[in-house]
């Protein structure tokens, strides 16, 4: 082959170069400058080596933080993720209905965070929430600001009803997308509703399931908004997740350099996990073309 | 195999249909024999996949009833009418291999295990699939992956009809051949009822005992290819039928014989007899095999029609003369030797074949 080869090209990938330095690799080389460093002005810096990276990983708090937050991601995956296709599956398909489910649907999702850790903390409480008073009328002793379970709960259930018509309205476009005619073949072919949905819509919505998957990882790994306005990350520490106990590290005890060194492990554990899913999943489905 | 009857049948796809126009299916009483090979031909929307639909149970029609074997099935759902039907875009099933696209609809219907695998093997060797059996469908081509749906349908033996929605419009040509003739020879050996869409004449008329054409949804004619051609019933089928098709022209009935445009074509008693019953307008038609063109000295003298020639194609086995006079424009059939003079000459029309309509319905 004769590979035509002109370095002019590279002028014209330089304007997206820039772009992309200044808004990402720039302020994340910052980061790094801080994790290897003890800064305590301009003139008196220190190169420490791995030693922050040593202290963050050993912080028995930010262990516990990991933990809460692998479990509180894992939850919101394992709740919306059914739900939002369970809902998908019973939207009408046509009709007034449609476009009246999708308002419905998308409301949620065009409120700001802190507008919903807001919605949630005035909902929940049991002197003046319609929520929590009703709750607590039916018997049940709830209040999220005393009860660390309870305190779970009121976030996931926020993060739910938040999110999950993200999933339910992509895998409405993934059913849409099915044609007629395969509903029709599957009758002629006398399968059940089981077969149809695990042959004939759930492989159509594989994809778009994949980008919802990954979207609400990357979202309820990094939350912070709305549990920060909803509890604080309380009661105790019981609803403090990585991002709010990076943000008491570094802006609350200004500890510049381990937030660095965490914000990097963070950042890290989040492409990764993208990463491997990502991959296991398409090469899944390279797999089974073969 | 079953016979299927359709009673004063009907569908409209409003919920309350006030006109004709408002019926994708007029009201119809049709039989499919037990074991016939029809074809349904018409042209795009006159409501062939209507149809197959309420035959096969997938739309269930607004009016009238579907029998099979006297039996009324008109309100059970596709699966308890035990019928097969192929649509006209390939359906697999993407995550499944070939072989279980194939045993889908007998596992579905709790066939044994070495039942499905003589099955799905037989009709995979008709298909050749059986190269392909292990693969995932996902990845082969449209024309494989309808000749799977194809296969889907054929698979089950039991069957009370199987019903082909212009099975072959994706393939090529002369897969479309091969896989024609397959279903010849299955219907050859197991006699299943069959009913196979399409709007090709040439496809229907190699592949059926029986043709069915419909057209703005009725059916307007059922015959042998040769009825068909012979006899129109409907001056849609005259001209939808052979190629090119019949002539068709408006005329008056004066005198005792047809004027189109001043010129006078003789008609039998039998015509003027019939036509003298009708009112509405009246159509003559006639084959374009069925016109004399005689041209230079033969013409001199001759009896019929004036007509100008306006071309003259060759088409190898035989030749298409297109003739005009006045605001008609009529196609004659000729033999491949024969010879056109001139720019005019004398067109005989021949009594026995020629047609007529009234409101476009056969009276002669
Ligand atoms: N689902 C439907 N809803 C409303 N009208 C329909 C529907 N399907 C078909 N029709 C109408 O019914 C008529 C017949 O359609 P169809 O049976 O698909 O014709 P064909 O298969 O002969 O092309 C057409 O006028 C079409 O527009
Ligand atoms: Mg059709």
């Amino acid at each position: 082959m004769n590979k035509i080869t002109n370095n002019k090209a590279w002028f014209l990938v330089l304007p997206v170069f820039f772009i992309v330095a200044i808004s990402a690799i720039i302020p994340l080389m910052t980061v790094v400058n801080y994790s290897v460093q003890d800064i305590f002005d301009p003139q008196t810096r220190f190169f420490v080596g791995t030693e922050w990276f040593e202290q963050v990983l050993g912080d028995s708090r930010l262990h516990d933080a990991l933990i809460r937050q692998i479990i509180y991601t894992l939850s919101v995956l394992f709740i919306e993720i059914p739900l939002g296709i369970a809902v998908a599956l019973t939207l009408p398909r046509k009709g007034w209905g449609v476009s009246a489910s999708m308002v419905l649907l998308a409301l949620p999702l065009l409120i700001p965070w802190n507008v919903v850790g807001t919605i949630w903390q005035i909902f929940g409480r049991a002197d003046i929430g319609l929520g929590g008073y009703v709750i607590n009328l039916l018997g049940i002793d709830y209040n999220y600001s005393q009860n660390p379970m309870d305190a779970w709960v009121t976030v996931l259930v926020m993060d739910v009803w938040h999110w999950t018509s993200l999933i339910v309205l992509l895998c409405y476009a993934g059913l849409r997308s099915i044609p007629d005619a395969y509903y029709q073949a599957a009758k002629i072919d006398g399968a059940s509703r089981w077969a149809v949905f695990r042959f004939i819509q759930l492989p159509k919505m594989q994809s778009v399931l994949v980008i919802g998957v990954l979207l609400r990882f990357m979202d309820s790994f990094m939350i912070y908004t709305e549990p920060f306005v909803l509890t604080g990350g309380g009661p105790g520490n019981a609803t403090t997740f990585l991002s709010q106990f990076l943000t008491r590290m570094a802006v609350g005890q200004f500890d510049l350099g381990p937030a660095a060194a965490f914000s990097l492990v963070y950042f890290l554990i989040i492409l990764l996990v993208c990463w491997v899913f990502y991959t296991v999943v398409m090469n899944a489905g390279k797999r089974e073309e073969q | 195999m079953a016979r299927i009857d359709l009673k004063s049948l009907a569908h409209s796809y409003f919920p309350d249909p006030k006109s004709d126009e408002d019926y994708a299916l007029r009201r119809m009483e049709h039989v499919w024999e037990d074991g016939g090979a029809y074809a349904l031909l018409g042209p795009s929307g006159c409501g062939k996949t209507t149809l197959l639909n309420i035959i096969s149970g997938l739309l269930t029609p607004s009016h009238g009833q579907v029998l099979f074997d006297g039996k009324d099935v008109t309100h059970l759902a596709p699966e308890d009418r035990n019928i097969a039907q192929v649509f006209q875009f390939p359906v697999i099933y993407d995550t499944m291999t070939v072989y279980e696209n194939l045993a889908f609809p007998l596992r579905n219907r709790g066939v044994d295990e070495k039942r499905v695998d003589a099955r799905v093997r037989e009709i995979a060797g008709m298909l050749d699939l059986t190269g392909k059996l292990k693969q995932k469908a996902r990845g082969l081509g449209a024309d494989e992956k309808q000749t799977i749906s194809l296969g889907r349908g054929l698979v089950r033996d039991d069957v009370s009809a199987i019903l082909f929605d212009e099975p072959l419009t994706v393939i090529d040509p002369h897969l479309k051949w091969v896989l024609r003739r397959k279903l010849k020879e299955i219907h050859n050996k197991l006699r299943p009822t069959m009913v196979y869409v399409t709007h090709d004449q040439v496809e229907a008329l190699t592949f059926a005992d029986k043709v069915v054409v419909m057209y703005g949804g009725k059916v307007v004619q059922l015959g042998t290819p040769q009825e068909l051609f012979e006899n129109p019933a409907h001056t849609f089928v005259g001209y939808f039928i052979g190629s090119p098709g019949m002539n068709i022209m408006d005329c008056k009935i004066d005198d005792g014989a047809a004027w189109i445009d001043g010129q006078r074509i003789g008609l039998s008693d039998r015509h003027l007899d019939a036509v003298s019953k009708q009112s509405g307008k009246i159509e003559l038609g006639i084959r374009p095999e069925f016109l004399t063109l005689e041209t230079g000295t033969a013409a001199k003298g001759a009896d019929g029609v004036e007509v100008n020639i306006i071309k003259v194609e060759d088409l190898g086995q035989y030749k298409i003369a297109t003739t005009r006079f006045g605001a008609s424009e009529i196609k004659v059939k000729l033999g491949e030797d024969e010879q056109v003079i001139g720019q005019s000459g004398i067109l005989r029309f021949a009594p026995e074949w020629t047609k007529l309509y009234a409101d476009s319905q056969l009276v002669a």
